[in-house]
């Protein structure tokens, strides 16, 4: 029996004990996870429907992992860990690892702005991150009391909590410091086009802006931002979202290689030490540190994989970004390299603002590696399913682009344009020839060709289409005593 | 001109009733007939049906082995030649290896009182455990999940006619207009309105008429249902009500769904745009009455029935399930698919559906067939399992087949060929010489639906009427004579070879059962459109709407089944870059055993082919008509290429009703369903390599090195 201890009950420590669950329900690894906050682990990515008022907060609590050798420890922070001793230290107790999981994810970037906290660290009254369920519950009830928001950092969270606000009735600015909005999957254009489908729906940008004090009335209360072109945006509800840093103080004081992230192989193991292991946003591999959601989950499989003794050789070869904002009325997708320019890559654009609809394929050895849709979204699905698969991407490339339909039937019903091979009614498998040669044979009728052909008599919907050939026939049959036109569009064929 | 009899097409679930002609010179004219099924409508298929009863084909002697050997040549023989052929065999595997070294392959296209016979035989007769039939392969997946759900497993618990009523339709890995293409007319509002959803990896002809299509990656069903749950969820749509009074079980899909099917992550893994499945459901919860109904797409994979659970669970989220105009249901699809799986030759199951390892159920069966209830074997191996065990030292060497063609219908068909081939002795009666019967020592010649009577069971749970309207050939027994006749040389009686005989005891076998029969009548099938089980007396009307007060559950409450999606059984890599999904053509029907033989439906569809995306075609240099190979993990079919956009550019498609080397069932998994034991039919590892361009292995190369 293996001591598993996992440090952190977010959406990755969350899923690796699900993952190993699923794997091992017999118990050779027995886990223990320990989370610092209160409330069990919860679904990050449905934050915006809270604030969207679509769901509440209780409803995105993640399935907990329950089994006797699955132990979920809620409101226990880790305080220090031991790699000598093999234990972590939480509130006084030392809890003893056979292997050690850092799954301790990471925490808001709050930009270093004037006012924006008390001289004890606190924020301001009327500020607040974006990033946890208490800030959820904290955006919530501040929405109800706000005039104005301001959010700081355009990027996808800062995003999808200006679409909440506004849906809640609270007017919002967004102040972004980058060029344009999403800069980090975004290219320029794109951002423009995504800051018109903004301003569309009563939010708005400033971009290029750069929040160098937070005003604050006399109680202390924010009451607006000061920009670094000496605008004011008035507020009195300030979101912080620029951007995150990972959670390492654990990883660094024990001696464990920290860049930006715990420095982490092919197994989520510390290059340090065998023992340790990290996923999420805590970890780097490879060079990078995911901040979204399946990047960690695919690890959290693979790591189950190794941890369970299941697939012992998994292998975590990097993940490919799968950026979608989600916050409606807004179409937003942007995956891998999507910033790639002409020089590096293949790319194919289209761009048009004017009806908030931006395109981009970057394409590299026939493979795609990169794209953003933005307005439309109908190829996403194509796109990602070629993005994960690296299958050749087609020598049609705006078939990626713009949803192709499988040729219907042209909205044509002048018989006289269908080839004589077109099959009619394909239950009985007739052509318009049949059909044709039917009439020529002496029937005059639907109920003759019918009778003769079975054209008709199966589902029953071509009926239309087979009354519209007889008629046609009729009108163009010099013989016919009806009294319709003597000439057809075209001859009857002979 | 003899009066016309009617009676119902000898193919699909649908059933539909047609009139049969008897012509003066022999076989039979098909006419018209109008019935709730079809309202007069037949597909080529039902049209061309009476072709086979005239076909030179058509065996009508017993076949055996010249000297009983293997390699020499099938030569007619006497029935009492052959049977005793068959007996012979039978007490020598007995006598080598007890009762399970003898076993029965039965099929969905068996009339009701066929199929319970059948059931019988293996378990009085021929006492063994091992019976089990190609239902496996058609809807149990959707059977297992409905009876976790409902308590009961009826294909449609509403009558076609209801479809009318609903304003909205999800059909999920159905191709109706090409399997059972009379359906189609029950979708007409639907169509009209703009509000029919199918969700398909093909762009098939049904899914050309929605109004939406969800075009999945193959085998990410079960994710896409998730995720429309968590649509329902997030966006207010599920019937709280509804909820709150019929099921139990919500909570736990309801947190299951929100941790982690959100539309975005569902999109990346089915391929599906996460708008378009918003727009599904809003579709779906949109409409007053609504209806989901799923088919072989969604249920022919190794979580075949966790993806029905999931479809079910959406169902009952919208409050649909046992409400008029609304509901869940399964499209069946072979034509006694239904009351094929009702009768007992199911590995696990007894007469009524009735479950073979429940003491009571025994007791009753029993006490019908006269037998001691200790006498009866327990539950058998499942449909592959069983073909999977034969001639294997542990497993049966005698198999007795009817109405079947495992050789191409069963997947991984070079291994089912291999466990054939090791048997002491194969039995196979069959109106051709299917590819099966060819492999065969003993062949019996049996009759066609136009020279029987009994009943069948269609796929709304209504018994209908087949009847005979001409005499068989000479020297052709109908199944129920060559049972009681085989029943009776193994020391065995009391099995009736009158049709209406078996059926009266079946309806005390399933009297008090899930599918009860006990107040059918043949009479009262006559006199109405048939009649919908249950049907406990003869008062009783029968039940054409179930669950509109209560499910079939002990609380009367449908059950939530939470469920997770995973991966394929076997994914695609760099040898295998194609999924290969499999399906049917318009103018066949299952293994193609009767359809190839019917002249205009052949010339229609001569042989098989393989759907590909023009993209690949064009990566491939394969030209439209060009002869491929499909190459699998497990052996390769080869077939005209049909290059279309219909498919998808990651996939390939191939009917499954050709035999030889154009057999899609050379390719597909035996991965079996944990629940169902269902194959994974719908999706494998494939690649696709051009038969010209490729130089076969045995032709020596001219230069080449030693």
């Amino acid at each position: 029996m293996t001591r598993v201890v996992v440090v952190g009950n977010g959406m990755a420590g969350a899923r690796l004990a699900q993952e190993v669950l699923a794997r091992d329900p017999g118990g050779r690894v027995r886990l223990t996870v320990l989370g610092a906050e209160e409330h069990p682990a919860y679904n990050r990515v449905l934050l915006s429907d809270v604030v969207a008022g679509k769901v509440v907060l209780e409803d995105i609590a993640l399935p907990r992992a329950e089994a006797p050798h699955v132990v979920v420890r809620t409101g226990t922070t880790v305080t220090a860990l031991d790699r000598d001793r093999q234990v972590v230290v939480a509130g006084g107790e030392e809890v003893p690892y056979d292997v050690l999981v850092l799954a301790t994810g990471s925490l808001p970037a709050l930009p270093p702005v004037p006012g924006l906290r008390d001289p004890g660290g606190a924020l301001a009254p009327g500020a607040l991150a974006f990033r946890t369920v208490d800030d959820g519950r904290a955006l919530l009830t501040a929405s109800g009391a706000a005039t104005r928001a301001v959010v700081l950092g355009g990027g996808l969270l800062g995003i999808e909590a200006a679409r909440g606000l506004v849906a809640r009735g609270v007017p919002v600015e967004v102040v972004q410091a980058a060029p344009h909005l999403m800069d980090r999957q975004l290219d320029p254009d794109a951002g423009r086009v995504l800051a018109r489908s903004l301003a569309d729906l009563g939010i708005g940008v400033r971009a290029g802006a750069r929040a160098v004090e937070v005003l604050r009335g006399p109680d202390g209360r924010v009451r607006g931002v000061l920009l670094d072109d000496g605008a004011t945006v008035e507020a009195d509800l300030l979101v912080l979202s620029a951007g995150v840093r990972p959670c390492t103080a654990l990883a660094e004081a024990a001696g464990l290689a920290v860049d930006r992230g715990v420095v982490v192989d092919d197994q989520l193991r510390s290059v340090t030490d065998p023992r340790v292991h990290a996923l999420g946003e805590c970890a780097q591999h490879d060079g990078r540190v995911y901040g979204l959601v399946a990047p960690a989950w695919e690890q959290a499989a693979v790591l189950a994989g190794v941890l369970t003794g299941t697939e012992p050789s998994a292998r975590y070869t990097g993940s490919h970004e799968v950026t979608r904002l989600k916050a409606s009325g807004l179409h937003v997708a942007a995956m891998g390299e999507a910033l790639a320019g002409e020089h590096e890559a293949e790319v194919v654009r289209f761009h048009d603002p004017a009806r908030r609809t931006y395109k981009k394929l970057v394409i590299r050895d026939d493979r795609l590696v990169g794209a953003v849709l933005l307005g439309d979204l109908a190829t996403v699905g194509t796109l990602t399913q070629l993005l994960d698969r690296r299958d050749p991407v087609p020598a049609d490339r705006l078939s990626l682009l713009f949803a192709g339909r499988a040729p219907a039937a042209p909205a044509d019903d002048d018989p006289s344009h269908l080839p004589d091979r077109a099959t009619v009614c394909r239950c009985n498998g007739v052509t318009k020839g049949a059909v044709t040669a039917c009439w020529l044979a002496g029937a005059r009728s639907t109920a003759d060709v019918a009778a003769r052909t079975r054209a008709t008599t199966g589902c029953g919907g071509c009926r239309d289409t087979v009354d519209g050939l007889v008629a046609w026939l009729r009108a163009g049959d010099p013989e016919s005593t009806d009294a319709a036109p003597a000439t057809p569009a075209r001859g009857v064929p002979a | 001109m003899s009066a016309p009899v009617p009676t119902h097409c000898p193919y699909c679930a649908l059933q539909c009733g047609m009139h049969l002609v008897p012509l003066p010179g022999g076989g039979a004219e098909v006419a018209a007939r109008d019935f709730p099924t079809n309202r007069g409508g037949l597909c080529r298929k039902g049209w061309t049906s009476a072709a086979l009863l005239t076909s030179p084909e058509r065996l009508t002697t017993p076949l055996v082995r010249e000297g009983g050997d293997r390699r020499r040549p099938l030569v007619p023989a006497s029935w009492d030649e052959a049977l005793e052929r068959v007996v012979a065999g039978i007490r020598r595997a007995q006598a080598h290896k007890g009762p399970d070294g003898v076993a029965v392959f039965g099929g969905g296209g068996l009339t009701n009182e066929k199929a319970y016979q059948l059931g019988k035989f293996a378990r009085v007769a021929l006492g063994t455990s091992q019976v089990d039939y190609n239902g496996r392969f058609c809807m149990s997946s959707a059977a297992a999940a409905g009876t976790r759900a409902f308590g009961v497993d009826r294909g449609l618990p509403f009558p076609l006619e209801d479809l009318a009523a609903a304003e909205a339709v999800l059909l999920v890995g159905s191709n109706a207009a090409d399997t059972m293409p009379p359906f189609l007319q029950h979708l007409a509002a639907q169509r009209e309105r703009g509000t029919l959803v199918v969700v398909d990896p093909r762009a098939t002809p049904t899914a050309q008429a929605a109004a939406l299509h969800l075009q999945p990656v193959p085998g990410t069903d079960l994710a896409l249902a998730l995720g429309m749950l968590h649509v329902a969820v997030v966006d207010g749509l599920v019937d709280a009500a509804y909820v709150a009074e019929r099921t139990t079980g919500w909570d736990e899909v309801r947190r299951l769904v929100l941790g982690g099917y959100w539309p975005e992550r569902v999109e990346r893994l089915t391929g599906v745009p996460a708008p378009d499945l918003r727009r599904a459901v809003h579709l779906l919860a949109g409409a007053r009455t609504a209806m989901v109904l799923t088919a072989r797409g969604a249920e022919q994979h190794s979580k075949g029935t966790d993806t029905v659970s999931a479809f079910v669970d959406l169902a009952l989220a919208l409050g649909l399930p046992g409400r008029p105009g609304s509901g869940y249901g399964c499209l069946t699809g072979q034509g006694n698919g239904q009351g094929g799986r009702e009768h007992g030759q199911k590995a696990d199951q007894l007469p009524g559906y009735r479950r073979l390892d429940d003491p009571a159920a025994r007791a009753h069966v029993a006490a019908v067939w006269g037998v001691e209830p200790a006498s009866l074997p327990g539950p058998g191996r499942s449909a592959y399992e069983l073909l999977d065990a034969l001639g294997t030292p542990e497993g049966p060497s005698v198999l007795l087949v009817h109405a079947s063609n495992v050789v191409v219908s069963a997947p991984d068909a070079r291994r089912v060929e291999q466990r054939l081939d090791a048997l002491d002795l194969l039995v196979v009666t069959d109106l051709v010489l299917s590819e099966t019967a060819r492999r065969a020592d003993v062949v019996l010649p049996t009759t066609q639906w136009a020279e029987e009577d009994g009943t069948m069971t269609n796929l709304e749970g209504r018994v209908l009427r087949r009847r005979r309207a001409l005499d068989p050939p000479p020297g052709v027994r109908s199944e129920l004579e060559v049972l009681a006749e085989l029943a009776a040389r193994l020391g065995a009686h009391r099995f009736s070879a009158d049709p209406r005989r078996v059926f009266d005891e079946l309806r005390r076998a399933s009297a008090g059962g899930p599918a009860d029969y006990a107040g059918i009548t043949w009479e009262r099938v006559e006199a109405g459109d048939g009649v919908f089980w249950p049907c406990p007396d003869e008062d009783h009307p029968g039940t054409p709407r179930l669950f509109l007060d209560r499910f079939a559950t002990p609380d009367g409450r449908a059950r939530f089944v939470p469920v997770h999606h995973r991966p394929v059984a076997e994914d695609r890599d760099a040898e295998h870059p194609l999924y290969l999904t499999t399906g049917r053509v318009l103018g066949h029907y299952q293994s193609g055993a009767q359809t190839r033989r019917v002249p205009e439906l052949a010339a229609a569809d001569p042989e098989a082919f393989v759907e590909l995306h023009p993209d690949l075609a064009l990566r491939l240099d394969v030209q439209e008509g060009e002869e491929v190979r499909v190459v699998g993990r497990r052996g390769a079919a080869v077939g005209r290429a049909r290059v279309t956009p219909t498919v998808r550019p990651d996939t390939v498609f191939m009917p499954f009703h050709w035999g030889g080397a154009g057999r899609a069932n050379l390719l597909t998994n035996p991965a079996l369903d944990p629940v169902s034991r269902m194959p994974e039919f719908k999706v494998c590892a494939v690649r696709l390599e051009r038969v010209g361009a490729h130089v076969p292995a045995h032709v020596p190369v001219q230069g080449a090195g030693a």
